[in-house]
């Protein structure tokens, strides 16, 4: 499967030249950007790990590529995302956030089902991939 | 064209002023063209056509009477009250551009009125409306009557919850910031069996929406009952997202005869999983105050379709603009409402949608005539409700869509996701890719407008889904004269 998260995973893999007009269009609008990483892409799963703090001081996108390869190069086989966050009043939220590096390999999620009275059933989403230990889970 | 001058005025002696009998409106306290509006004051503008003979001010003064304290006769006891506080003051006529002499349509006149905050209950837009909206509208002294638009004191505003779950929140909720949200609406609308209707879902949310929508007159009937429905959609929106890893919503309408079985329907929904409710506007205003309260308490979305807004809001000379209900339903406490496509099947003058939008999106509205806001706005920090835009789109129009309607809105191409010669799933691949490729263009710095067809045949070269709706919809368009439109002159008058 392709997860599908993140505002542009329906398109090809963005290029290095891609990702730095999208960084550059998130400098331009004030935001911070920030580099995440994991190995549990769970739809629920909110809080990846940081690749340092949002740069709220870096306003050059070939600086902040530069820290996104840097975290390609160390997770390779991890789902890696820039958020743009946007501190003005009223918003103080994400307003970008897609995906820059996804395992070549991602079998997906199976849909665990719970039968209950009524017909009803409780659904659970789980990774094939956390099966193992975090950090060892994509090939 | 400038503010009409005063003819009238109150009559100042009491016991003149109270002597049995009938006196004119404008006579009895109901006009004063030198009321200054407090900050706390609520103003509406109403499009007013006064019967024939009828004075213009003497006919906002009647507006005002009959909408606060005013009955057809004198009455003595309203000198047991502070009488003047609770009446309403019409202090502004202009005629509106266009009408009256020397033109082809009768004469009309915005008239301007102010309410004093205490003659409004606290958070209650049953209150508020049976004012404004209560006997007047019937009133035989105008021949018409419209609710232009309407400017609500922060103080009144405060009072109210406002959307239970807001744009900011609802996004981080669904994890899906930077674009559009996409969705569509089941079809048909009428006559799936629950499980029939679930496979539309599935293959919806599947080839990439994030979410379907039940439609607005699907509640429980012979063909299939809601618990059934409600059943096999959380079967399809849960395989859904297992399927893609990906948050997945569908709004199951919980709109029913009596409020316990909407709470009975609106519990079920949550009890199996499902993030986002839906009711129709039909349902009524303090069912909706009381939906929205629940979905607050519940951690649930509120979606609102409109159903029977265009039975009052679509002709320009009686009834309500959709301004006003944008203003309500934000108060009110929805999430979603739809709001107007602009190139789409409905109604829709983009002038008037960008007021729409903006009076549902933005903390402060300028007041702007061209877009039908007559008004600053302040909206207190009140969260910002999603538009909806739903009607006869499709994959082809998404740069326009995109340029008129902004970012944050739902897209919901129905007919143009279920429709598609390859099937449902590639039907909303087909959107999908449109919406992200454009979203992509426009930020790398591309003029969207006018670039956009080729932006769109490009995608088309790698997505067979997109060539495809790009070829069965390419010359469909819906262009028709817009019937609610603004009235101004560009250059206003020193009155504005």
């Amino acid at each position: 499967m392709r997860l599908t998260q993140g505002q542009f995973s329906f398109l090809p893999d963005l290029s290095d030249e891609q990702i730095t007009a999208q960084i550059a269009y998130g400098l331009k609008q004030g935001w911070a950007l920030n580099v995440e990483y994991t190995d549990d892409p769970h739809p629920r799963n909110t809080y990846w790990e940081m690749w340092g703090i949002p740069m709220f001081d870096l306003k050059d996108p070939a600086g902040i590529l530069m820290e996104i390869n840097e975290c390609r190069r160390t997770y390779p086989r991890h789902y890696v995302r820039v958020t743009a966050f946007d501190s003005s009043r009223g918003w103080e939220t994400p307003r970008m956030s897609f995906l820059v590096n996804r395992p070549a390999d991602e079998p997906g999620f199976g849909l665990v089902r719970q039968e209950g009275p009524g017909r009803q059933v409780r659904y659970t989403v789980r990774s094939y991939a956390v099966d193992r230990p975090e950090g060892s889970r994509y090939a | 064209m400038g503010a009409i001058e005063e003819i009238s005025g109150e009559v100042m002696d009491a016991k003149e002023r109270y002597k049995s009998g009938v006196i004119p409106y404008a006579k009895m306290g109901y006009w004063d063209a030198h009321y200054e509006p407090k900050v706390t004051d609520l103003i509406a503008v109403f499009r007013i056509t006064p019967q024939e003979g009828v004075d213009a001010i003497e006919a906002a003064a009647a507006v005002a009477g009959e909408s606060s304290t005013a009955t057809w006769t004198v009455v003595w006891t309203d000198r047991l009250t502070a009488c003047d506080v609770y009446r309403a003051k019409a202090y502004r006529v202009d005629p509106v551009p266009g009408t009256g002499a020397g033109t082809e349509k009768e004469a009309q006149y915005f008239g301007y009125i102010a309410y004093d905050i205490d003659l409004f209950e606290p958070g209650s837009i049953a209150n508020l409306t049976a004012s404004i909206i209560g006997n007047v509208f019937g009133f035989k002294a105008v021949k018409a009557l419209r609710l232009e638009d309407m400017r609500i004191p922060v103080a009144y505003l405060k009072t109210f919850q406002g959307p239970a779950t807001g744009i900011v929140v609802e996004r981080e909720r669904l994890d899906k910031f930077g674009r559009p949200l996409l969705g569509a609406t089941t079809k048909p609308k009428l006559g799936l069996s629950g499980r029939n209707y679930g496979r539309v879902v599935y293959e919806g949310l599947k080839g990439g929406l994030d979410f379907m929508k039940d439609d607005e007159n699907i509640n429980s009937q012979p063909f299939m009952h809601w618990r059934d429905r409600f059943l096999y959609c959380m079967e399809a929106v849960n395989k859904a997202s297992a399927a893609t890893g990906e948050v997945k919503g569908h709004y199951l309408n919980v709109t029913a005869g009596t409020m316990e079985e909407i709470y009975e329907r609106a519990e079920f929904a949550k009890s199996l999983g499902s993030v986002i409710v839906m009711i129709d506007l039909v349902i009524g205003y303090t069912a909706i105050q009381s939906m929205a309260k629940w979905a607050r308490k519940k951690d649930m979305i509120l979606h609102l379709h409109r159903a029977g807004n265009s039975t009052y809001s679509r002709q320009k000379n009686h009834g309500m603009s959709f301004r006003v209900i944008c203003k309500w339903m934000r108060m009110a406490g929805v999430d979603h409402i739809h709001a107007g496509t602009v190139v789409g099947k409905l109604e829709g003058d983009p002038n008037m949608i960008r007021g729409y939008y903006d009076t549902l999106r933005e903390n402060h509205t300028p007041m702007s005539l061209e877009n039908g806001l007559f008004f600053d706005q302040d909206w207190a920090s009140l969260n910002r409700v999603m538009p909806v835009a739903s009607g006869g789109i499709h994959a082809g129009q998404m740069h326009q869509l995109i340029t008129y309607l902004g970012e944050d809105v739902v897209l919901q191409f129905g007919g143009g996701t279920i429709g598609h010669p390859m099937g449902i799933q590639a039907g909303a691949t087909a959107n999908r890719v449109a919406l992200e490729a454009m979203i992509q263009a426009r930020n790398e710095g591309h003029d969207i407008w006018n670039e956009g067809p080729s932006i769109l045949q490009n995608a088309a070269r790698w997505c067979k889904p997109l060539q495809a709706a790009l070829d069965t919809w390419k010359d469909i368009s819906f262009n028709y004269a817009s019937t609610d439109t603004a009235d101004f002159v560009p250059t206003a008058t020193a009155s504005f």
